[in-house]
Parts: C-alpha cells; sequence; structure tokens
C-alpha cells in the first residue's frame, strides 16, 4: 500500500543521487491533488516545496532528511503558505517566523509540501471543528479520521507524505493514529520545542510525528528534540539520542492498566488489545496487571485545566494585532467583542467560556487548583507504577473511528473520545499509538507508555512491538 | 451542583470578550452546566497533604540573558500581519 520507502532510506538516496527531492515533491504534490476529496488538506506550499526541492538537488548538501515531503498540521507557522489553526480568526496570517521544529527538519533537508487539516486550534477529536472542512477517514469517507491531528494522520495513511507533524494536548496525535491505523508518537513533556506552534494548553502541548514505521518516526523525533532557548520549557534530549533501536522484549515488564480495559470501553476493543498483549508475552515480555486509582479522574481534570490555560493562550486574538478584525467598531471593547464573537467557532468559544469560569475569582479553588492538585496525586500514582513495570500498555481510545456528525451535538461524548489519552499529558510521560488490529475493517491502536524521558526505550519497545503485532 | 443561568453565561461572555448569539447562549447555558457538573466529581477527591503541579517536569525558573538578537525579521515584516497600522504602530479603536 505504501508508495513511500522508509524515511532513511529516501535520505540515503537522494544524498547518492539516485533519487531527486524533486520529483519526491512532485510525488508528493501529486497524491495529494489525487485525494483532495478526502479533505485533508487545508493548502499545499507548492512554491516554495519546489525551489527547496531544487536547491537540495543541486548543493547536494544532503542532511538526514535530505528531499524527504512532510505535512505539518496547520497550526505550525511555516513560510509558504497562510497558518490558520484552521480557524476563521487567523485566516490570512502569514507567519513572520517558523516553528523551531520545521527549522530544525529543515535544516536537515526535509521539505513540507502541505499544511493539514485540523479541529480549530486543536479543540476536537475528529476535525469535525475546523472551521473549513471535515476530513475523511481514509478507511471509511462516511467516518472522522480522529482529532485534532485528523488531516496529519490521513495524509500519512493516504500516501501523500512519508511522514506528517501532530500536536498532542490530550490525545491528538494517538488518537488520529489509532483511528486510521498509523504510527502516533507523542514525546514527553517538553522534548521538542513549541516556538512557533499556535498553542493550546501549555502545561500540556507537545509536539510529535505520525508516520508509517517506528523507525521513520524515530528518526523524525531525533532531529527535532532538544533544549531550544525560544522555548523555556523544553529539556535536554538523550546523549544517544532515539535512532538506532533494539527490539528485543525479553525480559521488559509490561504492565496492563486495569482502569482502561473495562468500563466504557467497546468490547471489541478489549480482544483485540489483549491478543495484541498474547503476542507480547509470546515474545518474551512479563505481563502484569497494575492499577492506577485515581487514572478515571484524569478526564475530568484535564477538562479544568485544559479549558483554563486555552481561554488564556487565546486571549492574544483580539482582532488588534492579527487575525480577522471586525471593521464596524465603535470603539477596543466592541471591536475585542465582535472580532472574537464572529472569528471564534463554537468549540473554541465553549472552551473559552469554561475556562474563563474555572480560572473566575471564586471558582479558581474549587476547580483549577483542585484538578492542579489531582493531578500530583495521578503523577504519584503513575510513578510508583513504574516502579514495578518499564511500560504500560492499553487501548487507544474507547471505541474505532465513528461516524462523521455522530457526537458532534453532544460535546461531552466528543469529550470522553480522549478517555484514554489525556493522563498521559497531564503526566508529561511519552506515549506512542501502533496498529495493532481491526474491527470491521476500521483500525485500532494499542498505546504504550513509559516514564517520562524514557522516550528511547519506549520507541526500542514499539519497534519491537511493531514487528509481532 | 454548577447551574447556570442565562445571566451567568451573559457574564461569564463579558469577561471573555465574546460576543454571542441568541444560539450560542442557550446552547452554552446547557452544555457548560453539563460540563461543569462532570468535572464537578473531583471536588470529593482527597487530596491532603499534596501540593498542586503546573509543570510536569519540575523544571523551574529557566533563565537566559537579556539580550538583543535578529532573528532575521524587521518590524515591517511583524507589522504585515496587523489589521490596522499608522506610521509603523499598531492603530487600535478608542477606549472611551
Amino acid at each position: 500500500m505504501s508508495g513511500w520507502p522508509a524515511i532513511a532510506d529516501i535520505a540515503t538516496k537522494v544524498q547518492s543521487g539516485e533519487l531527486k527531492a524533486v520529483d519526491l515533491v512532485e510525488q508528493a504534490l501529486k497524491t495529494i491533488g489525487e485525494k483532495k476529496e478526502y479533505n485533508a488538506i487545508i493548502a499545499t506550499t507548492e512554491a516554495r516545496a519546489r525551489e527547496r526541492a531544487k536547491a537540495i538537488d543541486t548543493a547536494k548538501s544532503g542532511g538526514r532528511l535530505a528531499g524527504v515531503p512532510f505535512i505539518a498540521k496547520d497550526n505550525f507557522l511555516i513560510f509558504g503558505a497562510e497558518t490558520t489553526a484552521a480557524s476563521n480568526i487567523l485566516k490570512g496570517f502569514n507567519a513572520p517566523y517558523q516553528a523551531t521544529a520545521i527549522e530544525r527538519l529543515e535544516a536537515e533537508g526535509a521539505i513540507c509540501v502541505a499544511k493539514a487539516n485540523l479541529d480549530a486550534f486543536a479543540h476536537g477529536a475528529s476535525t469535525e471543528n475546523s472551521d473549513f472542512m471535515i476530513t475523511k477517514n481514509p478507511h471509511d469517507k462516511t467516518r472522522v479520521p480522529g482529532g485534532s491531528s485528523g488531516g496529519s494522520a490521513a495524509a500519512v495513511v493516504l500516501d501523500m507524505a512519508p511522514f506528517a507533524l501532530g500536536t498532542d494536548t490530550g490525545g491528538s496525535i494517538r488518537q488520529p493514529a489509532s483511528f486510521t491505523g498509523c504510527v502516533g508518537y507523542k514525546p514527553t513533556y517538553g522534548l521538542v520545542s513549541r516556538s512557533g506552534v499556535v498553542a493550546m494548553a501549555s502545561s500540556l502541548d507537545v509536539i510529535g510525528p505520525l508516520t508509517r514505521t517506528v523507525e521513520d518516526a524515530a528518526l523524525v523525533l531525533d532531529v527535532m528534540a532538544g533544549r531550544d532557548n525560544l522555548d523555556s520549557t523544553t529539556i535536554e534530549r538523550d546523549a544517544k539520542g532515539y535512532i538506532n533501536l533494539g527490539s528485543s522484549l525479553k525480559g521488559k515488564k509490561v504492565g496492563i492498566i486495569r482502569e482502561h480495559m473495562g468500563e466504557g470501553l467497546d468490547p471489541k476493543i478489549i480482544e483485540v488489545v489483549n491478543e495484541a498483549v498474547k503476542k507480547l508475552e509470546a515474545a518474551g515480555a512479563e505481563i502484569t496487571e497494575i492499577s492506577l486509582p485515581s487514572l478515571p479522574l484524569s478526564l475530568a481534570t484535564y477538562y479544568i485545566i485544559c479549558p483554563a490555560e486555552i481561554s488564556s493562550n487565546l486571549s492574544r486574538y483580539d482582532g488588534q494585532r492579527f487575525g480577522y478584525s471586525y471593521e464596524n467598531a465603535k470603539d477596543l471593547n466592541e471591536s475585542y467583542m465582535q472580532s472574537r464573537g464572529r472569528g471564534f467557532g463554537k468549540e473554541a468559544k465553549r472552551r473559552i467560556m469554561i475556562g474563563t469560569y474555572v480560572l473566575s475569582s471564586g471558582y479558581y479553588d474549587a476547580y483549577y487548583k483542585k484538578a492542579q492538585t489531582v493531578r500530583t496525586k495521578l503523577i504519584n500514582e503513575f510513578n510508583e507504577v513504574f516502579k514495578e513495570v518499564d511500560f504500560l500498555v492499553g487501548p487507544v481510545a474507547p471505541t474505532t473511528a465513528f461516524k462523521i456528525g455522530e457526537n458532534i451535538n453532544d460535546p461531552l461524548k466528543m469529550y470522553l473520545s480522549d478517555v484514554m489519552t489525556v493522563a498521559v499529558n497531564l503526566v508529561g510521560i511519552p506515549a506512542v499509538s501502533l496498529r495493532c488490529g481491526d474491527i470491521d475493517g476500521l483500525p485500532v491502536g494499542l498505546q504504550i507508555m513509559a516514564p517520562q524521558r524514557a522516550d528511547y526505550a519506549l520507541l526500542e519497545a514499539a519497534k519491537a512491538i511493531e514487528g509481532i503485532l | 451542583m454548577a447551574k447556570l443561568s442565562r445571566e451567568d453565561v451573559l457574564k461569564l461572555a463579558r469577561l471573555a470578550k465574546l460576543e454571542l448569539s441568541d444560539e450560542e447562549i442557550k446552547q452554552f447555558t446547557t452544555e457548560i452546566s453539563e460540563i461543569l457538573q462532570y468535572v464537578e466529581q473531583l471536588q470529593a477527591v482527597d487530596v491532603s497533604g499534596l501540593e498542586p503541579t503546573s509543570q510536569a517536569t519540575g523544571l523551574t525558573n529557566v533563565i537566559r540573558e537579556d539580550t538583543v538578537k535578529s532573528y532575521g525579521y524587521e518590524h515591517e515584516d511583524l507589522l504585515k500581519n496587523v489589521p490596522a497600522v499608522e506610521d509603523g504602530q499598531i492603530k487600535v479603536r478608542r477606549v472611551l
């Protein structure tokens, strides 16, 4: 099915002249054009991509991603196309600088060819909250691709590029990877700089790759990871990097999360995940069941902290400095009210309202501070469990890809799509989604989690698991 | 139990600087009440002896030299996205 070789092989062949970057870019653009009906792409960056490809072919300057086309979620600031975050309020915004992640990928020769659709401002689990269009699931056009990085996930599965970038605040890389059947990698909090990425909830947001293999994800992460002066929350990269992965599961201790294998979950998903766990055991992993008693509280915790941070971060869209501005305002206050009221979509407004409520005087302690303290409780429980096991394994989402329109009128039900993924963001640990089976032709993802900063070990385990699934 | 009234929603919208349509006000009054009722399950959780976490990896006070550095873009580049500019400055509506 895949029209793309391994990313490392593409780069090697471009370096040797066996492949031409200009041809790779044309192949990506052609596929994007042919598969337009899926609404995975908001805009291409074709002019700039072609220029960069020509320069790479001429200079033979190489780089570890030489000539490799990629697609960025449209919340990354990038030259060559508008950055809209799939929102009307940012329509027409041309970035004056690029995201650090993009700069690092370009420095190694990667070429951005397009910007992918998302739920506006990354608020959602289906791309149905995009102010522009709904992305269709490559396996069934009547279903969603997941979200918010649904355009990125669909683009990878549709072979539009060898890899795509996503952002993950509560599952926005892993859940669409699960719904579409690609690899979605969410790094440790702070491992990849968020400078130049449209902020959603700053204590939770991370950047990561969506790819067809674990090795591809590892290489892309290796290029992006590490400290950046433009994002003071970034952490040091691992001295040994994130590539050259071994692939043995022998003797690895794997915990099955009890709270994620029962209530509120499609029983068929439990079956598929249990089958995968049997394969891990057969490959030499030691399986134990573990419990994280506060895990069922993670969604409520998330839906206080996340909207609180959203309401702060989205205050910058005020119609004065950039973005949509209401033309007929009489005074500054009306300009704010109308620019924001007309520019933001319904979900952004809903989350700003919830965030404003939980942060408002009189409610701050009961909601926001309480949630931040429950977060500590959750972190402590994960720390305890990681003394016993190397990795945790469970499902990514409670269902397979749902129908377009199925959850859109019930925000709480839509939020429940994140129930298996948000804890990882609250705790700041890395996690990956791998396709572990199908139900009625729809992919099911296996979620693997590791302790903070254990990204190398997690990628190694994921590679081993990918080999036996 | 948080059960928001229409007035609560209007007050929040004013604080958040959001002009809402009548339909949105109606919809949010119900929906936000439901979401708040869901998250209120935290209020019964015992967190005695625990401190709140705002930074999951434990970094504190990451500081750098406050120096002027060129990132390759000019004053004009940054003003290109501004809705109204006058004499190289951002123009806003009257405040009062």
